[in-house]
Protein backbone atom coordinates (compact mmCIF):
# COMPACT_ATOMS: atom_id res chain seq x y z
CA UNK A 1 0.00 0.00 0.00
CA UNK A 2 3.35 2.05 0.46
CA UNK A 3 2.98 3.24 -3.45
CA UNK A 4 -1.13 4.34 -3.03
CA UNK A 5 -0.24 8.28 -4.69
CA UNK A 6 -2.70 10.57 -3.27
CA UNK A 7 -2.45 13.75 -5.78
CA UNK A 8 -4.57 15.35 -2.98
CA UNK A 9 -3.00 18.61 -2.33
CA UNK A 10 -1.03 18.43 0.96
CA UNK A 11 0.21 14.93 -0.48
CA UNK A 12 3.79 14.08 -2.16
CA UNK A 13 5.41 16.75 -4.35
CA UNK A 14 3.50 19.72 -4.05
CA UNK A 15 3.32 22.25 -7.16
CA UNK A 16 1.31 23.91 -9.63
CA UNK A 17 2.81 21.84 -12.42
CA UNK A 18 2.30 18.91 -10.54
CA UNK A 19 -1.35 19.43 -9.57
CA UNK A 20 -2.19 20.36 -13.14
CA UNK A 21 -0.30 17.12 -14.44
CA UNK A 22 -2.68 15.07 -12.04
CA UNK A 23 -5.66 17.04 -13.32
CA UNK A 24 -4.99 15.90 -16.85
CA UNK A 25 -4.90 12.37 -15.75
CA UNK A 26 -7.37 12.22 -14.00
CA UNK A 27 -9.79 13.45 -16.85
CA UNK A 28 -8.06 10.64 -18.81
CA UNK A 29 -8.64 8.54 -16.23
CA UNK A 30 -12.38 9.32 -16.68
CA UNK A 31 -12.77 8.98 -19.99
CA UNK A 32 -11.06 5.42 -19.30
CA UNK A 33 -14.23 4.70 -17.10
CA UNK A 34 -16.61 5.38 -19.94
CA UNK A 35 -16.78 1.70 -20.05
CA UNK A 36 -16.10 1.06 -23.38
CA UNK A 37 -17.14 4.66 -24.59
CA UNK A 38 -18.90 4.46 -27.44
CA UNK A 39 -20.84 7.20 -28.68
CA UNK A 40 -23.86 8.23 -25.98
CA UNK A 41 -27.29 8.03 -27.21
CA UNK A 42 -29.07 11.89 -27.54
CA UNK A 43 -31.65 10.97 -30.13
CA UNK A 44 -35.53 11.45 -28.08
CA UNK A 45 -37.19 9.70 -31.29
CA UNK A 46 -36.45 7.22 -33.55
CA UNK A 47 -38.21 7.71 -37.04
CA UNK A 48 -36.41 6.49 -39.45
CA UNK A 49 -32.56 4.75 -40.42
CA UNK A 50 -31.50 7.43 -42.85
CA UNK A 51 -30.97 9.82 -39.59
CA UNK A 52 -29.25 7.52 -38.04
CA UNK A 53 -25.32 7.38 -38.14
CA UNK A 54 -23.52 3.52 -38.17
CA UNK A 55 -22.05 4.03 -34.59
CA UNK A 56 -25.69 4.93 -33.38
CA UNK A 57 -27.12 2.26 -35.72
CA UNK A 58 -24.25 0.19 -33.63
CA UNK A 59 -25.23 1.60 -30.19
CA UNK A 60 -28.95 -0.14 -30.53
CA UNK A 61 -27.69 -3.44 -32.09
CA UNK A 62 -25.55 -3.72 -29.24
CA UNK A 63 -28.15 -2.67 -26.45
CA UNK A 64 -30.86 -5.15 -28.18
CA UNK A 65 -28.25 -7.96 -28.11
CA UNK A 66 -27.72 -7.35 -23.95
CA UNK A 67 -31.39 -7.94 -23.88
CA UNK A 68 -31.82 -10.35 -25.23
CA UNK A 69 -29.98 -12.13 -22.47
CA UNK A 70 -32.60 -10.86 -20.90
CA UNK A 71 -35.52 -12.60 -22.31
CA UNK A 72 -33.68 -15.78 -21.80
CA UNK A 73 -33.95 -15.52 -17.77
CA UNK A 74 -36.44 -17.09 -15.42
CA UNK A 75 -37.53 -13.55 -14.77
CA UNK A 76 -37.83 -11.97 -17.89
CA UNK A 77 -38.06 -8.44 -16.68
CA UNK A 78 -35.87 -5.80 -15.53
CA UNK A 79 -36.93 -2.55 -13.96
CA UNK A 80 -34.91 0.17 -16.46
CA UNK A 81 -38.40 1.99 -17.41
CA UNK A 82 -40.13 1.98 -14.08
CA UNK A 83 -42.67 4.71 -13.45
CA UNK A 84 -42.51 5.21 -17.23
CA UNK A 85 -45.57 5.49 -19.72
CA UNK A 86 -44.91 4.14 -23.50
CA UNK A 87 -48.68 4.88 -25.52
CA UNK A 88 -49.04 2.47 -28.57
CA UNK A 89 -50.76 4.75 -31.22
CA UNK A 90 -51.91 2.13 -34.35
CA UNK A 91 -53.78 4.20 -36.86
CA UNK A 92 -53.25 0.58 -38.99
CA UNK A 93 -53.63 -3.05 -38.44
CA UNK A 94 -51.07 -5.17 -37.14
CA UNK A 95 -50.43 -7.84 -34.67
CA UNK A 96 -46.37 -8.48 -34.60
CA UNK A 97 -45.63 -5.19 -33.78
CA UNK A 98 -47.85 -3.77 -31.65
CA UNK A 99 -47.70 -6.77 -29.79
CA UNK A 100 -43.67 -6.74 -29.34
CA UNK A 101 -43.46 -3.28 -28.76
CA UNK A 102 -46.33 -4.43 -25.70
CA UNK A 103 -43.50 -6.60 -24.82
CA UNK A 104 -40.79 -4.71 -24.86
CA UNK A 105 -41.95 -2.18 -22.51
CA UNK A 106 -43.56 -4.66 -20.14
CA UNK A 107 -39.97 -6.29 -20.18
CA UNK A 108 -38.27 -3.06 -18.97
CA UNK A 109 -41.53 -2.57 -16.31
CA UNK A 110 -42.86 0.76 -18.37
CA UNK A 111 -46.58 1.23 -18.65
CA UNK A 112 -48.30 0.28 -21.38
CA UNK A 113 -51.44 2.10 -23.15
CA UNK A 114 -52.83 0.50 -26.78
CA UNK A 115 -54.83 2.49 -28.82
CA UNK A 116 -56.10 1.75 -31.84
CA UNK A 117 -58.12 3.70 -34.44
CA UNK A 118 -61.20 1.62 -34.85
CA UNK A 119 -63.51 1.95 -31.41
CA UNK A 120 -61.87 5.44 -31.07
CA UNK A 121 -62.78 8.87 -31.37
CA UNK A 122 -60.92 9.09 -34.84
CA UNK A 123 -63.78 7.81 -36.27
CA UNK A 124 -65.64 10.97 -35.29
CA UNK A 125 -63.55 13.10 -37.16
CA UNK A 126 -60.81 13.43 -34.49
CA UNK A 127 -57.09 14.55 -35.88
CA UNK A 128 -53.66 12.81 -35.51
CA UNK A 129 -52.12 15.33 -33.41
CA UNK A 130 -55.01 16.05 -31.39
CA UNK A 131 -55.37 12.55 -30.35
CA UNK A 132 -51.70 12.11 -30.03
CA UNK A 133 -51.94 15.27 -27.63
CA UNK A 134 -54.48 13.91 -25.75
CA UNK A 135 -52.50 10.91 -25.03
CA UNK A 136 -49.82 12.73 -23.87
CA UNK A 137 -51.59 14.76 -21.89
CA UNK A 138 -52.66 11.96 -20.17
CA UNK A 139 -48.30 11.45 -19.27
CA UNK A 140 -47.14 9.26 -21.83
CA UNK A 141 -43.53 9.29 -21.94
CA UNK A 142 -43.04 7.46 -25.17
CA UNK A 143 -45.62 7.10 -28.31
CA UNK A 144 -45.02 4.65 -30.53
CA UNK A 145 -46.85 5.60 -33.56
CA UNK A 146 -48.04 3.45 -36.91
CA UNK A 147 -49.82 5.41 -39.29
CA UNK A 148 -50.82 5.21 -43.25
CA UNK A 149 -49.41 7.96 -43.95
CA UNK A 150 -45.81 8.59 -44.78
CA UNK A 151 -44.30 11.43 -42.26
CA UNK A 152 -46.74 10.59 -39.34
CA UNK A 153 -44.52 9.94 -37.06
CA UNK A 154 -42.42 13.01 -38.18
CA UNK A 155 -45.32 15.21 -37.57
CA UNK A 156 -45.84 13.95 -34.19
CA UNK A 157 -42.30 14.36 -33.25
CA UNK A 158 -42.48 18.44 -34.32
CA UNK A 159 -45.87 18.65 -32.20
CA UNK A 160 -45.39 16.28 -29.01
CA UNK A 161 -42.66 16.80 -25.98
CA UNK A 162 -42.52 13.52 -25.29
CA UNK A 163 -40.45 10.98 -27.55
CA UNK A 164 -41.99 9.04 -30.74
CA UNK A 165 -41.13 5.83 -32.03
CA UNK A 166 -41.92 5.45 -35.52
CA UNK A 167 -43.41 1.76 -35.94
CA UNK A 168 -44.23 2.41 -40.05
CA UNK A 169 -45.34 5.36 -41.51
CA UNK A 170 -46.91 5.05 -45.01
CA UNK A 171 -44.56 3.86 -47.50
CA UNK A 172 -42.21 5.72 -45.86
CA UNK A 173 -40.06 4.04 -43.23
CA UNK A 174 -40.17 1.13 -40.51
CA UNK A 175 -37.04 1.52 -38.58
CA UNK A 176 -37.59 -1.25 -36.02
CA UNK A 177 -37.98 -3.62 -38.18
CA UNK A 178 -35.05 -2.47 -40.40
CA UNK A 179 -32.95 -2.81 -37.34
CA UNK A 180 -33.84 -6.00 -35.93
CA UNK A 181 -33.93 -7.54 -39.77
CA UNK A 182 -30.27 -6.05 -39.38
CA UNK A 183 -29.89 -7.45 -35.93
CA UNK A 184 -30.96 -10.94 -37.27
CA UNK A 185 -27.79 -10.77 -39.62
CA UNK A 186 -25.70 -9.42 -37.79
CA UNK A 187 -25.86 -12.73 -35.39
CA UNK A 188 -25.19 -14.71 -38.44
CA UNK A 189 -22.57 -12.81 -40.25
CA UNK A 190 -20.33 -9.93 -41.16
CA UNK A 191 -22.33 -7.35 -42.58
CA UNK A 192 -19.25 -5.46 -44.11
CA UNK A 193 -19.66 -6.65 -48.02
CA UNK A 194 -22.34 -8.74 -47.17
CA UNK A 195 -25.23 -8.97 -50.42
CA UNK A 196 -28.62 -8.45 -49.50
CA UNK A 197 -30.95 -8.76 -51.90
CA UNK A 198 -35.44 -7.78 -50.90
CA UNK A 199 -37.74 -9.39 -53.50
CA UNK A 200 -40.96 -8.17 -54.17
CA UNK A 201 -42.84 -4.66 -53.93
CA UNK A 202 -40.02 -2.74 -53.08
CA UNK A 203 -42.46 -0.01 -54.09
CA UNK A 204 -44.85 0.35 -51.47
CA UNK A 205 -42.31 -1.11 -48.67
CA UNK A 206 -41.29 1.04 -45.73
CA UNK A 207 -39.36 -2.37 -45.00
CA UNK A 208 -37.25 -1.85 -48.15
CA UNK A 209 -36.22 1.46 -47.21
CA UNK A 210 -35.19 1.05 -43.74
CA UNK A 211 -33.21 -2.66 -44.53
CA UNK A 212 -31.65 -0.36 -47.40
CA UNK A 213 -30.71 2.47 -45.64
CA UNK A 214 -29.10 0.72 -42.20
CA UNK A 215 -27.45 -1.87 -44.48
CA UNK A 216 -25.84 0.72 -46.62
CA UNK A 217 -24.78 2.45 -43.32
CA UNK A 218 -23.15 -0.71 -41.85
CA UNK A 219 -21.03 -2.04 -45.36
CA UNK A 220 -23.33 -4.44 -46.65
CA UNK A 221 -24.27 -4.08 -50.50
CA UNK A 222 -28.08 -4.55 -51.32
CA UNK A 223 -30.06 -5.07 -54.33
CA UNK A 224 -33.73 -4.46 -54.78
CA UNK A 225 -35.63 -7.07 -57.35
CA UNK A 226 -38.79 -6.96 -58.66
CA UNK A 227 -41.13 -6.39 -60.89
CA UNK A 228 -40.39 -2.73 -62.86
CA UNK A 229 -44.16 -1.43 -61.79
CA UNK A 230 -43.02 -2.11 -58.14
CA UNK A 231 -39.76 -0.76 -58.59
CA UNK A 232 -40.26 3.22 -57.78
CA UNK A 233 -37.50 4.91 -59.80
CA UNK A 234 -34.85 7.04 -57.67
CA UNK A 235 -33.69 3.87 -55.41
CA UNK A 236 -30.30 3.62 -57.16
CA UNK A 237 -29.93 7.22 -55.70
CA UNK A 238 -30.01 5.95 -51.91
CA UNK A 239 -27.41 2.79 -52.84
CA UNK A 240 -29.41 -0.01 -53.88
CA UNK A 241 -28.38 -1.94 -57.31
CA UNK A 242 -31.51 -2.82 -59.01
CA UNK A 243 -32.41 -6.10 -60.38
CA UNK A 244 -35.67 -7.24 -62.71
CA UNK A 245 -34.60 -11.00 -63.47
CA UNK A 246 -34.11 -13.04 -60.15
CA UNK A 247 -32.81 -15.59 -61.27
CA UNK A 248 -29.78 -13.67 -62.63
CA UNK A 249 -28.56 -12.48 -59.39
CA UNK A 250 -29.68 -15.11 -56.90
CA UNK A 251 -26.44 -17.09 -57.32
CA UNK A 252 -24.29 -14.29 -55.70
CA UNK A 253 -26.77 -13.75 -53.26
CA UNK A 254 -26.20 -14.08 -48.81
CA UNK A 255 -29.16 -12.97 -47.38
CA UNK A 256 -33.33 -13.24 -49.04
CA UNK A 257 -35.31 -10.52 -47.44
CA UNK A 258 -38.51 -11.77 -49.00
CA UNK A 259 -41.45 -8.87 -48.88
CA UNK A 260 -44.69 -9.22 -49.00
CA UNK A 261 -47.31 -7.76 -52.23
CA UNK A 262 -48.79 -4.86 -50.30
CA UNK A 263 -52.30 -5.46 -51.70
CA UNK A 264 -53.99 -2.77 -49.21
CA UNK A 265 -51.69 0.19 -50.75
CA UNK A 266 -51.60 -1.13 -54.62
CA UNK A 267 -54.15 1.23 -56.22
CA UNK A 268 -54.15 -0.65 -59.83
CA UNK A 269 -52.71 -3.40 -61.34
CA UNK A 270 -49.13 -3.63 -61.11
CA UNK A 271 -48.29 -7.08 -62.75
CA UNK A 272 -51.01 -9.11 -65.25
CA UNK A 273 -51.60 -11.96 -62.21
CA UNK A 274 -50.97 -13.22 -58.94
CA UNK A 275 -49.59 -16.62 -60.36
CA UNK A 276 -47.39 -15.01 -63.12
CA UNK A 277 -45.87 -12.69 -59.74
CA UNK A 278 -45.21 -16.24 -57.92
CA UNK A 279 -43.57 -17.46 -60.89
CA UNK A 280 -41.44 -14.84 -61.50
CA UNK A 281 -40.48 -14.01 -58.28
CA UNK A 282 -41.72 -16.43 -55.82
CA UNK A 283 -39.17 -18.05 -53.67
CA UNK A 284 -39.91 -21.80 -54.18
CA UNK A 285 -37.51 -24.97 -53.42
CA UNK A 286 -36.48 -25.57 -56.70
CA UNK A 287 -35.59 -21.53 -57.33
CA UNK A 288 -33.57 -21.39 -54.07
CA UNK A 289 -31.02 -24.33 -55.05
CA UNK A 290 -29.12 -21.70 -57.54
CA UNK A 291 -28.69 -19.57 -54.28
CA UNK A 292 -25.39 -20.28 -52.14
CA UNK A 293 -25.68 -23.31 -49.86
CA UNK A 294 -25.39 -21.09 -47.26
CA UNK A 295 -28.02 -17.84 -47.97
CA UNK A 296 -30.69 -16.54 -44.75
CA UNK A 297 -33.97 -16.31 -45.50
CA UNK A 298 -36.00 -13.17 -44.14
CA UNK A 299 -39.07 -11.94 -44.25
CA UNK A 300 -40.67 -9.39 -42.37
CA UNK A 301 -44.51 -11.11 -42.05
CA UNK A 302 -47.22 -11.40 -42.50
CA UNK A 303 -46.56 -13.51 -45.16
CA UNK A 304 -48.63 -14.74 -48.15
CA UNK A 305 -46.93 -18.45 -48.45
CA UNK A 306 -47.24 -19.98 -52.32
CA UNK A 307 -47.29 -16.46 -53.92
CA UNK A 308 -44.12 -14.62 -52.39
CA UNK A 309 -42.70 -17.82 -50.62
CA UNK A 310 -43.30 -21.39 -50.70
CA UNK A 311 -44.34 -22.80 -47.41
CA UNK A 312 -41.41 -25.64 -47.73
CA UNK A 313 -39.19 -22.48 -47.86
CA UNK A 314 -40.57 -20.54 -44.75
CA UNK A 315 -39.96 -23.50 -42.55
CA UNK A 316 -37.05 -25.02 -43.69
CA UNK A 317 -33.14 -24.82 -42.95
CA UNK A 318 -32.28 -21.49 -44.43
CA UNK A 319 -34.88 -19.13 -42.87
CA UNK A 320 -34.48 -17.35 -39.79
CA UNK A 321 -37.87 -15.61 -39.95
CA UNK A 322 -39.52 -17.24 -36.22
CA UNK A 323 -35.95 -15.57 -35.32
CA UNK A 324 -36.74 -12.23 -36.52
CA UNK A 325 -40.11 -12.26 -34.51
CA UNK A 326 -37.64 -13.08 -31.28
CA UNK A 327 -35.15 -10.32 -32.18
CA UNK A 328 -38.08 -7.86 -32.55
CA UNK A 329 -38.99 -7.53 -28.90
CA UNK A 330 -35.02 -7.29 -27.94
CA UNK A 331 -34.68 -4.54 -30.88
CA UNK A 332 -37.74 -2.57 -29.52
CA UNK A 333 -36.63 -2.48 -26.12
CA UNK A 334 -33.07 -1.15 -26.82
CA UNK A 335 -35.18 1.42 -28.81
CA UNK A 336 -37.75 2.33 -26.31
CA UNK A 337 -34.88 2.54 -23.64
CA UNK A 338 -32.79 4.82 -25.68
CA UNK A 339 -35.27 6.95 -26.56
CA UNK A 340 -37.24 7.30 -23.21
CA UNK A 341 -34.25 7.98 -21.41
CA UNK A 342 -32.97 10.35 -24.09
CA UNK A 343 -36.17 12.22 -23.45
CA UNK A 344 -36.48 11.97 -19.27
CA UNK A 345 -32.66 12.95 -19.35
CA UNK A 346 -31.02 16.34 -17.48
CA UNK A 347 -30.63 18.34 -20.49
CA UNK A 348 -34.55 17.81 -21.70
CA UNK B 1 -1.47 0.72 -3.94
CA UNK B 2 1.24 -1.03 -6.08
CA UNK B 3 0.65 -4.47 -8.03
CA UNK B 4 2.39 -6.91 -4.87
CA UNK B 5 0.02 -4.73 -2.55
CA UNK B 6 -2.84 -6.07 -4.90
CA UNK B 7 -1.77 -9.39 -5.10
CA UNK B 8 -1.56 -9.63 -1.63
CA UNK B 9 -5.20 -8.51 -0.74
CA UNK B 10 -6.72 -10.60 -3.32
CA UNK B 11 -4.46 -13.82 -2.14
CA UNK B 12 -5.83 -12.76 1.73
CA UNK B 13 -9.71 -12.36 0.57
CA UNK B 14 -9.02 -16.00 -1.58
CA UNK B 15 -8.20 -17.15 2.18
CA UNK B 16 -10.75 -15.84 3.72
CA UNK B 17 -13.25 -16.76 1.30
CA UNK B 18 -12.27 -20.41 1.63
CA UNK B 19 -12.73 -20.46 4.91
CA UNK B 20 -16.00 -19.05 5.74
CA UNK B 21 -17.52 -21.11 3.36
CA UNK B 22 -17.65 -24.71 2.52
CA UNK B 23 -15.37 -24.45 -0.90
CA UNK B 24 -18.15 -26.24 -3.04
CA UNK B 25 -20.77 -24.59 -2.32
CA UNK B 26 -19.16 -21.09 -3.04
CA UNK B 27 -20.22 -18.88 -6.90
CA UNK B 28 -18.37 -15.34 -7.90
CA UNK B 29 -20.52 -12.95 -9.77
CA UNK B 30 -18.42 -10.26 -10.87
CA UNK B 31 -19.63 -6.73 -11.38
CA UNK B 32 -18.87 -5.13 -14.46
CA UNK B 33 -16.56 -3.69 -15.45
CA UNK B 34 -13.68 -3.70 -12.95
CA UNK B 35 -15.29 -6.66 -10.50
CA UNK B 36 -14.83 -9.13 -13.34
CA UNK B 37 -11.01 -9.31 -13.28
CA UNK B 38 -11.01 -9.16 -9.78
CA UNK B 39 -13.86 -12.28 -9.60
CA UNK B 40 -11.21 -14.47 -12.10
CA UNK B 41 -8.53 -13.96 -9.88
CA UNK B 42 -10.16 -14.66 -6.84
CA UNK B 43 -11.47 -18.04 -8.53
CA UNK B 44 -7.78 -18.97 -9.69
CA UNK B 45 -7.40 -18.66 -6.46
CA UNK B 46 -9.78 -20.48 -5.00
CA UNK B 47 -9.11 -23.40 -7.07
CA UNK B 48 -5.68 -23.28 -5.97
CA UNK B 49 -6.43 -23.42 -2.80
CA UNK B 50 -9.32 -25.93 -2.32
CA UNK B 51 -9.11 -27.64 -5.09
CA UNK B 52 -12.08 -27.03 -6.09
CA UNK B 53 -13.00 -23.88 -9.13
CA UNK B 54 -15.97 -22.17 -7.90
CA UNK B 55 -18.54 -20.94 -11.17
CA UNK B 56 -18.16 -17.51 -12.33
CA UNK B 57 -20.55 -14.97 -13.37
CA UNK B 58 -20.69 -11.74 -15.12
CA UNK B 59 -23.30 -8.73 -13.91
CA UNK B 60 -24.19 -5.84 -15.96
CA UNK B 61 -26.31 -3.49 -13.08
CA UNK B 62 -26.46 -0.58 -14.86
CA UNK B 63 -30.80 -1.49 -16.06
CA UNK B 64 -30.86 -1.68 -12.13
CA UNK B 65 -29.83 1.55 -11.33
CA UNK B 66 -31.69 4.19 -9.26
CA UNK B 67 -30.44 7.27 -11.53
CA UNK B 68 -31.14 5.75 -14.64
CA UNK B 69 -33.43 9.00 -15.47
CA UNK B 70 -30.92 11.18 -14.66
CA UNK B 71 -27.10 10.50 -15.74
CA UNK B 72 -25.43 11.98 -17.93
CA UNK B 73 -24.69 10.25 -20.51
CA UNK B 74 -26.63 7.14 -21.37
CA UNK B 75 -24.99 3.56 -20.16
CA UNK B 76 -23.73 0.82 -22.19
CA UNK B 77 -25.36 -2.05 -21.32
CA UNK B 78 -23.33 -4.83 -20.85
CA UNK B 79 -24.08 -8.57 -21.29
CA UNK B 80 -25.12 -10.39 -17.95
CA UNK B 81 -23.89 -13.91 -18.01
CA UNK B 82 -24.91 -16.36 -14.96
CA UNK B 83 -25.02 -19.95 -16.43
CA UNK B 84 -25.40 -21.50 -13.46
CA UNK B 85 -28.00 -22.03 -10.52
CA UNK B 86 -27.80 -19.62 -7.65
CA UNK B 87 -30.14 -22.08 -4.97
CA UNK B 88 -28.05 -23.51 -2.35
CA UNK B 89 -24.98 -21.48 -3.07
CA UNK B 90 -23.27 -18.76 -1.26
CA UNK B 91 -22.76 -15.99 -3.33
CA UNK B 92 -19.55 -13.98 -3.97
CA UNK B 93 -20.50 -10.66 -5.30
CA UNK B 94 -17.17 -9.05 -6.44
CA UNK B 95 -16.58 -5.46 -7.14
CA UNK B 96 -13.23 -3.18 -7.46
CA UNK B 97 -14.49 -0.55 -4.86
CA UNK B 98 -16.95 -0.18 -2.36
CA UNK B 99 -18.81 3.53 -2.32
CA UNK B 100 -22.00 4.82 -1.81
CA UNK B 101 -23.51 1.03 -1.91
CA UNK B 102 -25.65 1.86 -4.78
CA UNK B 103 -23.97 -0.65 -7.29
CA UNK B 104 -24.12 -3.40 -4.53
CA UNK B 105 -27.99 -2.86 -4.15
CA UNK B 106 -28.47 -2.96 -8.05
CA UNK B 107 -26.10 -5.89 -8.21
CA UNK B 108 -28.11 -7.73 -5.15
CA UNK B 109 -31.80 -6.98 -7.28
CA UNK B 110 -30.12 -7.87 -10.40
CA UNK B 111 -28.98 -11.25 -8.57
CA UNK B 112 -32.33 -11.90 -6.90
CA UNK B 113 -33.71 -12.44 -10.44
CA UNK B 114 -32.34 -15.26 -10.93
CA UNK B 115 -32.70 -17.47 -8.13
CA UNK B 116 -32.33 -17.66 -4.32
CA UNK B 117 -28.77 -17.85 -2.93
CA UNK B 118 -28.52 -19.54 0.24
CA UNK B 119 -26.67 -16.32 1.34
CA UNK B 120 -24.82 -13.65 -0.56
CA UNK B 121 -21.76 -12.11 0.60
CA UNK B 122 -19.43 -8.92 -0.97
CA UNK B 123 -16.02 -8.97 -1.97
CA UNK B 124 -13.84 -5.13 -3.08
CA UNK B 125 -10.17 -4.47 -3.30
CA UNK B 126 -10.79 -0.55 -1.45
CA UNK B 127 -13.01 0.61 0.45
CA UNK B 128 -13.59 3.95 0.79
CA UNK B 129 -16.39 4.99 2.63
CA UNK B 130 -19.54 7.55 2.63
CA UNK B 131 -22.12 4.72 2.19
CA UNK B 132 -25.86 6.22 1.24
CA UNK B 133 -27.17 2.69 2.61
CA UNK B 134 -26.60 0.05 5.11
CA UNK B 135 -24.39 -1.84 3.15
CA UNK B 136 -21.02 -3.27 4.20
CA UNK B 137 -17.98 -5.88 2.66
CA UNK B 138 -17.23 -8.97 3.99
CA UNK B 139 -14.07 -8.60 2.38
CA UNK B 140 -12.36 -6.23 1.91
CA UNK B 141 -8.88 -5.82 0.36
CA UNK B 142 -8.26 -2.25 2.10
CA UNK B 143 -10.12 0.40 3.92
CA UNK B 144 -8.79 3.87 2.12
CA UNK B 145 -10.14 6.90 3.53
CA UNK B 146 -10.84 9.39 0.97
CA UNK B 147 -12.79 12.36 0.64
CA UNK B 148 -15.72 13.19 -1.55
CA UNK B 149 -13.60 15.39 -3.81
CA UNK B 150 -11.53 12.16 -4.68
CA UNK B 151 -11.84 9.68 -7.13
CA UNK B 152 -10.53 6.09 -6.50
CA UNK B 153 -9.35 4.34 -10.17
CA UNK B 154 -8.50 0.85 -9.69
CA UNK B 155 -6.64 -0.78 -12.90
CA UNK B 156 -6.10 -4.56 -13.83
CA UNK B 157 -4.27 -5.52 -16.29
CA UNK B 158 -6.71 -7.33 -17.84
CA UNK B 159 -8.52 -4.28 -19.00
CA UNK B 160 -5.59 -1.43 -18.57
CA UNK B 161 -2.58 -3.02 -19.04
CA UNK B 162 -1.19 -2.79 -15.93
CA UNK B 163 -2.05 -3.38 -12.19
CA UNK B 164 -2.64 -0.24 -9.25
CA UNK B 165 -4.96 1.48 -7.25
CA UNK B 166 -4.37 5.21 -7.13
CA UNK B 167 -6.90 8.30 -5.65
CA UNK B 168 -6.92 11.60 -7.44
CA UNK B 169 -8.82 14.86 -7.19
CA UNK B 170 -11.69 15.11 -8.89
CA UNK B 171 -11.52 17.27 -11.70
CA UNK B 172 -13.37 20.57 -11.03
CA UNK B 173 -15.40 20.33 -14.24
CA UNK B 174 -16.13 16.94 -13.78
CA UNK B 175 -17.28 17.31 -10.21
CA UNK B 176 -19.69 20.11 -10.93
CA UNK B 177 -21.30 17.58 -14.17
CA UNK B 178 -21.84 14.91 -11.71
CA UNK B 179 -23.93 17.00 -9.06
Amino acid sequence: MATTTRANAAATAAGAGARAATRDTAVAAADREGRGTPAPWAKRHLLSLEELSCDEIGVLLDTAESFKEVLTRDVKKVPSLRGKTVANLFFEPSTRTRTSFEIAAKRLSADIINFQAAGSSVQKGESLVDTALNIQAMQADTVVVRHASSGASQLLARELDCSVVNAGDGIHEHPTQGLLDIFTIRERRDLEGLHVCLVGDIRHSRVARSNIWGLIKLGAQVTVCGPPTLIPHGIEEIGANVAYDLDSVLPTVDVLNILRIQFERQHGAFFPSIREYAVEYGISVERLRQAREEVLILHPQPMHRGIEIAAEVADGHHSAILDQVTNGVAVRMAVLFHTTLASSGPDS
Amino acid sequence: MAAADMDRSITRIAHEVVERNQPDSVALVGIRTRGVPLAERLRALIAEIAGVEPPLGRLDINLYRDDLSSVASYPVIGKTEIDFRLEERAVVLVDDVLYTGRTIRAAMDALIEFGRPRRIQLAVLVDRGHRELPIRADYVGKNLPTSEQEVVHVRFSEIDGHDEVVVVVKDAAAAAEER
